[in-house]
């Protein structure tokens, strides 16, 4: 079986890299966000490797015995890994662009909804309006008493033709 | 006898003849207006011709039962059955629902909206409940529970402009989807405990103690809401609103009938529980005098049926959950009775309301004279209703009170009794009003002006209450509403079920033959019998009884109605609870969210952080078997680079300038590649390196068109924090950085790695063959990703199209200059260098499209350079990606290259060089690419029989010499055509189009100098 022992340097590395990522990724700025983001990520690319064995030989038949080399799965999984990273950068990098465009800064805002429904909870107020289950002096079959159907108009001649009773909103 | 498997066919085609018809409707009715409704009664009408062609072997218990595996995993089966029960329900399901369809053909006016899709949903709701009532499996009896609500729903809301509508039909789904949800529960204890969902099993052999108990709780919940039992008896009134037909098929004959299946269904196994009885007892004759009292004091013609049919509702209920023999074959005799007389009144209201434009029976008078055959129809399903021998309704009454009066129990036998003693006498008083309402001719009855007055000065003022429209006064000599005469078409499918009670009551001796092989079912009690005529015994006094005061009742109407007004419940009722509850239910939602969603997206992520740590953290101590020994490196040039990740990692953290964030990050990143490099990943190496380099172009070209400063908060509070927090979690990640690798105890999967690329995968480099053969799945969902990341990207910048123009050079527009903007230099040439640069370049053109960009722009150094690199950068690409299986490269890094190539391009020649390199749209790179990856899964799958295999095929080419070709390649390029796309989405989003922007001045670029920058400056 591959060698497991933990190679300190790298442990190291992986360390300052998360905590360097975190400390961005709680700001508020976008571009700080998505640079805690990719710190995070390479970090985490090398806890796969960390976590793959000790180094070794490139996984390439032929130019190493099979003892020697490094633990090809890891190195599959980081792989696509490290693309995604990119398409997300650019996403988010474009999100930060929008985000310029709109409001002049590239800012994560409190989610105004959010903000909308705690300021109402807090003065006890409604914060969603429901049709359905408004209070109304009808009840909903007094309501539905008033319904009427599109019906044929019947044959009596000399009747005017009836209006469409229904009850609109 | 016919084998059951064809049988099953049957079963499972009239549902599909449903669905077929269902969908059709809205072509049909299109094509062919109202006379649609004709073709589409004939799916009812099968399903109905089908049940009776099975008589005799139901009758015989040798009625067709099948199944169809369908979820095999989940153990889920396509089980029908055709028992007597069933037989009775399909019956009046498909034959209800097939002289209702006749009727709409008359009913709606030619120009009526939406005809098409009420009779899809009609037609869909006819099978579910064909469905319904002959699913022998529980999980399936379910789903096609959910399925009535949900076209009921449709149905009910059919006028969706009407707010009315709208709120009964969402109050009918929300009461009768939960209820379907306890069913649910209720289903998953009995099948999980009787160990099988096959309903004809679990009945045979039901599951006992408290889960059978909490079943029982569930079930009913899941049958009093469809049935319209106390206290969810409201919906049924409110779902007045819906159009006459439906009310008369969903709220008469068939949904609302569903409850008491289920009732009737699980009588057998649990009819002699406590539980069981009293629930069915309480709710049943609740149901039964509230309901009959309520329609006592209605002026709607449909709402006197409504409440009659809650009151109908409870009295079956009851007779089916009694439990005995005879109550079981009254109770179905009722069902099939209440189903006929119920529909027929419906259908009659329907004529009456479609004849004179009103429903209130104090506007009606002298109708009975001008619809002689409407009357009669009403007159025959009246007499069915209130119990008047020789009908239906009489026979299943009478029956049903024999079966009563034997009850063992004598206390809930005498409570029973007299419950649906006053419930049958008001039922005559309200069954008589109704037909009086309608048709008789009155003496006075109240003007038309008064009754839109009152309904008006309701609407104006909520403060009246309700009712308001009750006070209205009859005159003597006001004009009773008009009546028309509509079509004889409306009147003969209610005189075709009006006159099917009549014969059912006269043959009483079939029905009970028909009907006994379900009462034998039940355990207790003797065998009921149907009769016209039994005999001048207690029960028949007791009916003459009832008959009696029903009438003294309707006799002293308008007394009666005065008392109702006067002993009215002014308190809340069931219906303002409801509405009350579900503001509550709203408002604690509001609360809820409001406490946990603050909406900071630092504090989720911190909470989210926190609890890593905590949970992560404490598993580590507490458990964590930490390793006998470390190494402090595997290679002395670990620790370089791992200075260079570190200390550029710190940096960047206190960078304050993005420029600077940004290179010292891509510093970073090379150094990463460097560990991967001395790891023994080449190929992790290569694809880092060209990422870092394409990230940093793509940051460059947004940090363009925002400010070079980080912007400034107040944040010195929480820094602290966050410094806190980030290094807690560096110190777990790092902790479980030691931990993990320790942790393993397996041999790697990747052992036999080596072997099977070669073997199977045909190439050399296991990390390709992984990514491309070995686990190609992964890889096909990440370049989906990417797809998705690069339309996310093209739609944030085009915003309403999925891409902009091709900018060829062709077509470029010659005062405007790329990347004019400011010329810095332009003060220190001389007048005579000036008149050169702006010289069209006549010479030797580098780059086709380069004499578009402004003259100051132009660098003929970087043209020369990349006009000697681009193609030797493209030929190197196709070659990472050809050898890719055998060597460090393949389809990621390769795109990469060709991504970097087509960076250098637009650099150097800006948005119309980038056309020229690359006139594609980079959707169409990422759409070939999936499709081709995808592709190559899907031949895998057609050729071999599994999905992204792949074949080696080696061959001799004059020339090349020996191929070595394996179909993954196929697969590789796809991802590259993805990762080229990417990049090509990247450069014309945020590259061309932003450039395009700010040349036009539609998004004028961040101005230097500005307050924000001297503001950073001066802090810094």
């Amino acid at each position: 079986m591959i060698d497991m022992t933990p190679n300190l340097t790298l442990v190291v590395a992986i360390g300052v890299l998360f905590a360097a990522g975190v400390y961005l990724l709680l700001e508020r700025s976008l571009s700080r966000v998505l640079i805690g983001v990719i710190l995070l990520g390479n970090g985490a690319n090398l806890l796969f490797l960390v976590a793959g064995g000790r180094a070794g030989r490139p996984p390439i038949v032929g130019t190493a015995a099979e003892g020697q080399m490094s633990d090809p799965l890891p190195q599959a999984m980081v792989l696509t890994a490290i693309v995604i990273t990119l398409g997300m950068t650019a996403f988010l990098l474009a999100m930060a662009y929008r985000s310029w465009q709109l409001q002049r800064h590239d800012e994560v805002q409190d989610d105004v909804e959010d903000r909308r429904i705690a300021r109402l909870a807090a003065i006890d107020e409604r914060a969603v309006t429901d049709a359905d289950t408004e209070a109304t002096a009808q009840s909903l079959d007094e309501e539905a008493e008033e319904a009427r159907d599109e019906t044929d108009e019947g044959a009596v001649p000399g009747q005017e033709p009836r209006r469409e009773q229904g009850v609109t909103p | 006898m016919r084998p059951d498997r064809t049988e099953l066919a049957r079963v499972l085609l009239l549902l599909v003849v449903h669905l077929a018809a269902a969908l059709a409707a809205p072509t049909l009715v299109r094509l062919w207006g109202r006379k649609a409704f004709w073709a589409l009664a004939l799916a009812p009408a099968s399903a109905a011709v089908w049940t009776l062609s099975w008589t005799s072997q139901v009758r015989a218990g040798k009625g067709p039962v099948e199944s169809v595996e369908w979820v095999g995993q989940l153990g889920l089966e396509l089980t029908f059955r055709l028992d007597t029960l069933s037989w009775l329900m399909t019956l009046v399901v498909g034959g209800v629902g097939a002289l209702v369809l006749v009727y709409c053909a008359a009913y709606f006016s030619a120009s009526a909206q939406g005809l098409g899709r009420f009779g899809g949903m009609f037609l869909a709701f006819a099978g579910a409940m064909l469905g319904l009532v002959t699913s022998d499996d529980m999980i399936l009896l379910f789903i096609f529970w959910e399925l009535t609500t949900v076209t009921s729903y449709l149905l009910i809301g059919h006028y969706s402009d009407r707010k009315a509508s709208r709120r009964a039909a969402m109050q009918a789904i929300v009461i009768t989807t939960a209820g379907g949800l306890a069913m649910l529960v209720g289903v998953v204890l009995l099948g999980e405990t009787a160990g099988t969902y096959r309903l004809s099993e679990v009945i045979a052999d039901p599951p006992g103690g408290t889960v059978a108990t909490a079943a029982i709780a569930c079930l009913l919940a899941g049958a009093a809401t469809k049935s319209a039992l106390i206290p969810f008896h409201f919906w049924l009134p409110a779902a007045m609103a819906a159009p006459t037909p439906v009310s008369a098929y969903l709220h008469a004959a068939a949904m609302v009938k569903a409850g008491v299946y289920l009732v009737a269904r699980f009588a057998p196994a649990y009819s002699h529980h406590t539980l069981w009885r009293w629930t069915i007892v309480v709710l049943g004759c609740g149901t039964l005098l509230l309901g009959g009292y309520r329609a006592l004091r209605q002026h709607d013609l449909k709402l006197v049926l409504a409440f009659g049919t809650v009151s109908q509702l409870g009295l079956i209920t009851l007779l089916v959950g009694l439990g005995t023999q005879a109550t079981a074959l009254a109770g179905l005799a009722m069902l099939g009775a209440h189903a006929m007389f119920k529909a027929t009144l419906f259908l009659v209201v329907g004529v009456v309301d479609a004849a004179t434009g009103t429903r209130d029976l104090r506007r009606l008078s002298g109708v009975g004279r001008e619809l002689k055959l409407t009357a009669l129809a009403g007159a025959l399903g009246t007499a069915s209703m209130i119990g008047l021998p020789p009908f239906a309704g009489y026979v299943a009454k009478e029956a049903g009170l024999e079966a009563i009066e034997h009850l063992e129990d004598h206390t809930v036998g005498l409570v029973v009794l007299v419950s649906v003693a006053v419930g049958s006498a008001l039922t005559v008083a309200y069954g008589l009003r109704l037909w009086w309402g309608a048709f008789a001719t009155k003496r006075a009855v109240i003007p038309e002006s008064a009754l839109a007055a009152a309904a008006a000065a309701t609407q104006a003022d909520g403060a009246r209450g309700p009712g308001a429209t009750s006070r209205v006064a009859t005159q003597p000599d006001a004009e009773p509403a008009a009546v028309s005469h509509p079509s004889l078409l409306l009147v003969w499918p209610a005189m075709v079920l009006a006159l099917l009670g009549l014969v059912a009551a006269l043959l009483p001796h079939l029905g009970e033959h028909l009907l006994q092989p379900y009462a034998a079912t039940l355990p207790a009690g003797e065998p009921g019998h149907l009769a016209l005529w039994a005999g001048f015994t207690p029960t028949f006094v007791l009916t003459l009884v009832i008959l009696g005061s029903g009438a003294a009742l309707f006799a002293v109407r308008e007394r009666v109605e005065v008392l109702q007004s006067r002993l009215t419940y002014r308190g809340p009722d069931a219906d303002h609870l409801y509405r009350r509850s579900m503001r509550r239910l709203d408002d604690v939602a509001a609360d809820v969210t409001a406490t946990t969603q603050r909406g900071s997206l630092p504090l989720y992520l911190g909470i989210v952080l926190v609890v890593f740590v905590v949970g992560v953290g404490a598993s580590l101590l507490a458990g964590g078997r930490w390793p006998q020994a470390v190494r402090a490196w595997d290679h002395p040039g670990q620790v370089l680079f791992a200075a260079a990740a570190v200390v550029s990692a710190v940096l960047v953290a206190r960078a304050r300038r993005r420029l600077k964030a940004v290179i010292l990050l891509g510093i970073g990143g090379y150094a990463v590649a460097g560990l991967f490099l001395l790891q023994g990943a080449p190929d992790l190496a290569l694809t880092q390196v060209l990422t870092e380099t394409v990230t940093l172009v793509v940051f460059v070209l947004v940090l363009r068109r925002i400010p070079p400063y980080f912007s400034d908060r107040p944040l010195a509070a929480s820094r602290w924090l966050r410094l806190a927090l980030g290094l807690a979690v560096g110190l777990t990640v790092a902790g479980v950085a030691l931990v993990a690798p320790w942790a393993r105890v397996h041999a790697p999967v990747t052992e036999h790695f080596a072997d099977e690329a070669v073997s199977w995968g045909g190439g050399k480099n296991i990390v390709n063959v992984t990514l491309v053969d070995i686990r190609a799945w992964d890889t096909m969902g990440e370049i989906s990703v990417l797809l998705v990341a690069a339309t996310g990207v093209a739609s944030l910048v085009f915003l309403s199209r999925r891409t902009g123009q091709i900018f060829r050079a062709k077509e470029a527009i010659n005062e405007h200059k790329v990347w004019a903007g400011t010329d810095p230099m332009a003060a220190l040439r001389r007048g005579t260098d000036q008149a050169r640069v702006d010289a069209p370049a006549t010479n030797r053109v580098w780059l086709s499209a380069v004499a578009t960009l402004a003259p100051q722009r132009r660098s003929v150094i970087f043209e020369v350079v990349v006009r000697l690199l681009f193609h030797t950068m493209v030929v190197y690409s196709v070659f990472l990606l050809f050898s890719g299986h055998n060597a460090p490269g393949g389809g990621f890094a390769a795109g990469l290259v060709t991504g970097i190539a087509l960076i250098v391009r637009y650099l150097a020649g800006g948005r119309y060089e980038l056309g020229e390199a690359a006139p594609v749209q980079p959707g169409l790179l990422l759409g070939t690419g999936l499709f081709l990856s995808a592709g190559v899964g899907l031949v895998g799958l057609v050729v071999g029989g599994s999905v992204l295999r792949s074949w080696i095929i080696d061959f001799h080419v004059p020339v090349i010499g020996h191929v070595h070709l394996v179909t993954s390649l196929f697969f590789d390029i796809g991802v590259y055509l993805v990762v080229v796309g990417l990049v090509l989405d990247i450069l014309r989003s945020l590259g061309a189009e932003l450039d395009r922007r700010a040349e036009t001045g539609e998004d004028p670029a961040f101005a230097e100098g500005t307050d924000l920058l001297s503001e950073a400056g001066e802090r810094r």
